[in-house]
């Protein structure tokens, strides 16, 4: 079956897409790679700055009404629950906003009501008793997890063993591929579900009935998108016919997602190269110029930024900064050994200029030395300017995955758009596990028993053989309960908050991985690497439990390309990644691992007593695979080996670390900054490291911003795995960022 | 040589610190690795504990290898080793095999050098050694008696050596207020130097106070206390004598 694609420009290269679901073979036969540099680009249109001004206000209305600018408190949101919004309608060339009016949020009660009433609450709003009365008939998300979560569970989550789980919220993370919706239109993905459906025969069991349950209320979803279309007079049943349609349609695919989820992190995927053949095409034809071309960009971008879910306070602290994670993956090459770079890639981040830096979208540039150097020296330079992107390393993805249409969901988790899903998992706290192991089995701070049969240590120093043997019979413990705790809330969430929107632009039947997570492990490698250097005594109180640690003699650290402890590091990553892959899960799903803690290492810290490594207790964590601040002692790229030396295979969801710089050590002049941090990211990828943000600013400059933040509205700062605007992080949040190694050395 | 080398085997450097992200001494980006013990005692010295030699800390040859090899992969942007210190020269006969080792492992060496120091130990180790960065204190050796305790005929010297064999390098000068910055001085060394074919480029070094805690820390009197920083002018000033002298100054 041939997609009729009507327009009045040259047609597209025809391939497979033609025949199926397949928008990777349409980028592939189509796409326009650029190797130049960033002199085309465009400032913004009137019409971008005045939206955006209008833009500006309302966000600036927002942060001085406690961080949330309306509610409506009595729509539950779905995919067409709202009236149409507008920023300045006859202004807009990309249309669609959440609810009715520019930030205002909507209630998505179905992770968990008892969450959304006490978000209200805390904004001075009532939420709606039509609202709660629902669930007096209708269970929700959280209400499945608690029913079915035993006390086991309960007690590893309440001591702090366990944080961060998506049991009352939603759990995000799933990438709809919603160029599908500008490639082919409503009517052909239907089609195509209709389809899939049919070929889902009996007998039937539990997973094919799941699935038949699942494609039937995609294919719901799919009829709902018309519906929203209709409200913006868009004609969504058929493909994208030009650029600023094909923009305005991946748009609405991905509003329907965020109208009907409020998951933790829901990435937009990888459109930018897709978007680029539509722009392309136009500016071929004369149809656009290449102003035009960048105001479409632009405007997307600007409605990306206004994407926002209502949450309650107790959440910024694991996800501080009111993030929505709409990570976009720019650049990176095919199987081929082509690159992906297109003139798009630059639009995108020439938004960092035109709308000024922002931590969203997530930007992510997929990183290979092998990209072309106009790119490469353009993502620097928008680097030191703006401290607002992510850098991954695409060889390594490309080859341990084997694919290339990928995108990243969060910070640093790999998903094949369209094919594979993942369920979240957030983390669980290593540094914990390991003083279970010193305190046999029981919890630091209330003396809990949380693993049973774990042996006393011997009186006296500690020997790092005995240490081992219980921190690895504590890991495994932790991994068995953090698995079935992972197990019912998926079970549950696809049950009472199944993503049905985003579900419509994935194949039928994907691939999933579960994407558990540790936080602490510098924590860890640093104490092991005291207990086996050094001599470490625990300090015990009267009930037996280690209290603090006398430290003797020198010992290595993570941190300074130091393999003495770096291995250690490693090994302990390699470890708990297999014992967690032990145990079986929910729709099979793969189990992967990631080292991440977006801004939960300062509530993990206060959760977690002293370590033997000599961190007193209630001290915040590095973040992510950081090592710990002030013990990277040897500079910056010695830091940067050592977390290169962390295996991917062992934490394939990610393994994130942020550097960040003052700009006089990148260099005297913009130039040599732009090659410096070029260089240090072609050498620290070709180390097989994954992950890097980076950040190049003054500590001064946060101080100022602490004081006076008004002033620095915009202020960016990566953090682990994403960024924030450094004003809307709590005090402590703010003293933990700037207390981290700013590499200084002039 | 000195009393380090009884005190440490072959196999190691007494080094003071390792620097991975080093950007100021020589091209690119550099592993620096600062050595231990110094000739001179800088008035202004901006690490004052580098200078005694009977201090800082054994480290095996083998551990540096290894970290430049980790390192090798950031050096794309002509970037490489550069020994710093202290004065890296007095220890030039452990640092020849390690030089070696790293020379066919086709990296790029930089020796940052006061040239108060040479034998046939610094001779042999200039083969290995890409670039020289040689600080001149100052053009004056009396003034440059008072600024390090040495007079200033040996670093001349090496430049000489330097020049004559054709070994490339770069002038480094710490432009310090009132003491190193008097224009008939600084065109006394460009008038000096004008000649010489292997220097690259001047580097102005602008003087700076960040070293003054560590005085404080060992027990030591810092005699420039009431010195002023550069200001903008000044330094302008000296880039521009300068400039009339050498084919490009830089002023970091």
């Amino acid at each position: 079956m041939i997609t009729d694609i009507e327009n009045d420009v040259e047609p597209f290269v025809a391939g497979n897409w033609n025949e199926t679901i397949d928008v990777r073979d349409f980028v592939m036969k189509n796409i326009t790679p650029y190797d130049g540099d960033a002199d085309f680009l465009c400032p913004p249109t009137e019409d971008t700055d005045l939206l955006f001004d209008i833009c500006k206000t309302a966000v600036k209305e927002e942060l001085a009404n406690d961080g949330v600018r309306a509610i409506d408190a009595s729509t539950i949101s779905r995919i067409n629950s709202h009236a149409a919004g507008y920023i300045s309608e006859p202004h807009e060339k990309i249309v669609g906003l959440q609810t009715d009016q520019l930030l205002k949020r909507a209630i998505k009660p179905f992770g968990g009501p008892r969450v959304v009433e006490k978000a209200c609450n805390e904004h001075g709003v009532a939420l709606d008793p039509k609202v709660k009365e629902v669930f007096n008939y209708v269970k929700s998300h959280n209400d499945g997890v608690f029913a079915a979560y035993n006390d086991e569970i309960r007690k590893f989550r309440s001591l702090g063993f366990l944080t961060g789980l998506p049991d009352n919220y939603a759990r995000g993370r799933i990438i709809g591929d919603y160029r599908r919706l500008a490639l082919y239109g409503v009517d052909r993905l239907i089609e195509q579900k209709i389809i899939d459906l049919a070929g889902i025969n009996g007998p039937y069991d539990d997973y094919k009935i799941r699935l038949r349950e699942e494609v039937n209320d995609q294919i719901i979803a799919l009829k709902e998108i018309i519906a929203l279309g209709e409200t913006y007079g868009l004609d969504l049943k058929r493909p994208a016919k030009n650029a600023q349609e094909a923009v305005q349609w991946v748009y609405m695919a991905y509003l329907a997602a965020v109208k009907e989820q409020d998951g933790a992190a829901m990435s937009l995927g990888n459109v930018s190269s897709f978007l680029d053949i539509y722009i392309e095409r136009d500016l071929k034809a004369g149809i656009i110029t290449e102003s035009e071309a960048q105001e479409l960009i632009d405007q997307l971008v600007m409605k990306l930024r206004m994407v926002r879910h209502l949450r309650m306070e107790a959440y910024n602290e694991i996800f501080a900064g009111d993030p929505t994670w709409v990570t976009e993956a720019i650049g990176g090459m095919t199987l081929e050994g082509q690159h992906k770079v297109t003139k798009t890639s630059f639009r995108f981040l020439q938004t960092l200029y035109n709308l000024g830096p922002s931590p969203e979208p997530n930007l992510t540039v997929l990183w290979s030395p092998k990209l072309p150097e106009g790119f490469k020296k353009f993502c620097a330079k928008v680097s030191v300017d703006t401290s607002s992107i992510q850098y991954e390393n695409d060889d390594l993805m490309r080859a341990t995955r084997c694919a290339d249409d990928y995108g990243i969901a969060c910070c640093v988790s790999y998903q094949e758009i369209g094919k594979h899903i993942q369920f979240f998992g957030a983390r669980c706290n290593l540094a914990k596990a390991l003083l279970l192991a010193i305190n046999g089995g029981k919890c630091e701070n209330t003396g809990t028993i949380v693993v049973e049969n774990l042996p006393a240590l011997d009186d006296g120093v500690l020997d790092f053989e005995d240490v081992m043997i219980n921190f690895k019979y504590a890991m495994k413990e932790v991994a068995r309960v953090y698995v079935d705790a992972m197990n019912i809330i998926h079970y549950m969430h696809d049950r009472y908050y199944y993503e049905r929107a985003q579900m419509a632009f994935i194949d039928t039947d994907p691939r999933v991985n579960v994407a558990y997570g540790i936080a602490g492990l510098s924590i860890v490698a640093d104490s092991l690497s005291a207990i086996k250097h050094a001599k470490v005594t625990p300090i015990r109180n009267e009930d037996g439990l280690a209290v603090d640690f006398k430290i003797e003699g020198e010992f290595p650290c993570y941190g300074n390309d130091d393999n003495r402890v770096d291995f250690i590091a490693r090994d302990i990553t390699s470890i708990f990644n297999q014992q967690l892959a032990e145990y079986p899960t929910y729709k099979n799903a793969e189990p992967t691992m990631s080292i991440l803690t977006i801004t939960s290492n300062v509530s993990y810290g206060k959760k977690t007593g002293a370590t033997p490594d000599g961190r007193e207790k209630g001290v915040a964590f590095a973040p992510g695979a950081n090592p710990m601040h002030g013990r990277d002692t040897h500079g910056a790229i010695a830091s940067l080996n050592s977390v290169a030396k962390l295996n991917y295979e062992d934490a394939q969801d990610g393994i994130s670390n942020t550097l960040t710089m003052i700009p006089k050590t990148l260099g005297n002049d913009e130039k040599t900054r732009v090659n410096n941090l070029t260089a240090i990211m072609d050498g620290y990828f070709s180390r097989g490291a994954h992950h890097l943000n980076v950040n190049v600013l003054d500590r001064e400059l946060l101080f100022e911003a602490m004081e006076h933040p008004e002033k620095y509205p915009q202020l960016t700062i990566r953090v682990s795995g994403y960024a924030v605007n450094f004003v809307r992080l709590t005090r402590d949040q703010q003293l933990e960022v700037i207390s981290r190694s700013f590499f200084d050395q002039v | 040589m000195t009393s380090t080398q009884i005190i440490h085997g072959i196999d190691t450097l007494n080094i003071h610190s390792i620097e991975s992200f080093g950007i100021y001494d020589g091209p690119g980006i550099r592993m620096v690795v600062f050595l231990q013990g110094c000739t001179f005692s800088c008035l202004y010295c901006g690490n004052p504990d580098t200078m005694k030699c009977d201090q800082g800390k054994t480290y095996p040859i083998d551990n540096l290898f290894e970290e430049a090899t980790h390192m090798k992969s950031y050096f794309t942007n002509g970037g490489g080793i550069t020994f710093s210190g202290g004065e890296p020269c007095l220890q030039a006969k452990r640092l020849i095999p390690l030089m070696k080792r790293l020379k066919e492992e086709g990296f790029h060496i930089c020796l940052d050098t006061n040239g108060n120091v040479f034998n046939h130990y610094v001779e042999e180790m200039l083969q290995y050694v890409d670039l020289v960065l040689l600080d001149v204190k100052h053009i004056d050796s009396a003034q440059h008696q008072y600024i390090t305790g040495r007079p200033n005929e040996k670093t001349l010297a090496f430049a000489k050596y330097l020049e004559d064999h054709h070994r490339p390098f770069w002038l480094r000068y710490v432009l310090v207020p009132g003491l190193t910055d008097a224009p008939a001085d600084l065109h006394h060394l460009g008038q000096h130097f004008c000649d010489y074919q292997q220097i690259e480029k001047l580097e102005i070094q602008p003087y700076h106070t960040l070293g003054v805690h560590k005085w404080e820390i060992l027990g030591l009197d810092y005699q420039l206390k009431d010195t002023p920083k550069n200001s903008p002018e000044q330094i302008e000033v000296a880039r521009d004598i300068f400039e009339s002298y050498f084919k490009e100054v830089v002023v970091n």
